[in-house]
């Protein structure tokens, strides 16, 4: 899908808050309120706009610790990939699974109240997936989300 | 760093978890989901408002259907002999546009960058003209995403 400006200014706009009316942001734009529905509407439709995500201080409700992780699988060929999915999908502390090419299998982002909740994490269900090797830990200090090439 | 903890109670945890779910979801179907009354539940998410649990909502752009088919995890080490590494680093780092994401931590790795491109081409141009000319940087490594697997973000709530 090609984008004109319009296009461009509406992504940005809701990359930064999705949460205003397409009253208020059609002001914003110069434009009235059912173009910038249709806009967003055809964005949607088009599967630009993939979906909305919720901001939650995650510190504030008790998870204090991030850390992102590089795992390798130890007997490639003989686990399943999907078998190794389904399991770690099934982590709820795990929020996201990246399938990566290069030193690590997967990347993973997980989600633990303190460090000590972490280890358990990592003790319990992390170290104990189907065809789990290797494991690199990074604790995450600082995030920013960039509007991206728009 | 202290941070104060905003004790949730069952009610929050299942507004919180309904708008994880669909951040789109107005007062009304809420209500209906929770099995509350509107005004209740208008009171109970104005409070995580205010207390700046819920800071509002973002649109999840998919970048591979404008033609960006290519993302890669770029893993960094700075040099941490010059004093200034890591706010030189991520002032570069901002100013190109394919970045979608910075991170830093404390491990092996120092930052980590989101980057996109529309195919290898434009990813080994914006390799080498706008990530190899970074300052500071001691080593670098690249992770290519094959598939995502999961991507909500959620909080075990």
């Amino acid at each position: 899908m090609t984008l004109d400006d319009l296009d461009r200014a509406i992504l940005r706009a809701l990359s930064a808050n999705a949460d205003q009316s397409t009253g208020q942001l059609g002001q914003k734009l110069g434009l009235s309120q059912p173009a910038t529905w249709r806009r967003i509407r055809r964005l949607q439709h088009a599967g630009v706009i993939a979906g909305r995500r919720l901001v939650l201080d995650a510190a504030k409700v008790g998870f204090g610790v991030t850390v992102f992780l590089g795992v390798k699988l130890a007997t490639k060929g003989r686990i399943s990939l999907e078998d190794f999915e389904r399991a770690v999908g099934a982590i709820p502390e795990v929020q996201r699974i990246e399938h990566v090419l290069g030193l690590y299998d997967y990347r993973l982002r997980v989600v633990a109240r303190d460090l000590a909740d972490f280890e358990r994490v990592l003790r319990r269900r992390i170290m104990t997936l189907p065809g789990v090797g290797n494991v690199e830990a990074n604790v995450l200090l600082s995030e920013e989300r960039r509007p991206g090439p728009l | 760093m202290y941070i104060d903890i905003f004790m949730l109670d069952d009610i929050d945890r299942r507004l919180l978890r309904l708008l994880q779910a669909d951040p789109a979801l107005g007062v009304p179907e809420l209500a209906k989901l929770a099995g509350m009354t509107p005004a209740r539940v208008t009171r109970r998410v104005e409070h995580l408002r205010e207390a700046g649990v819920l800071q509002g909502s973002q649109i999840v752009i998919d970048w591979a259907v404008l033609g960006y088919s290519v993302a890669v995890s770029l893993r960094i080490t700075l040099d941490k002999t010059v004093a200034r590494a890591f706010d030189d680093f991520l002032a570069a780092a901002r100013l190109v546009p394919e970045v979608i994401e910075i991170q830093t931590f404390l491990g092996r790795v120092d930052v980590r960058l989101s980057l996109i491109a529309r195919d290898l081409q434009d990813y080994q141009r914006i390799y080498r003209q706008d990530v190899l000319t970074l300052p500071h940087m001691a080593d670098i490594e690249a992770l290519m995403t094959v598939a995502s697997v999961k991507a909500d973000e959620s909080l075990p709530l």
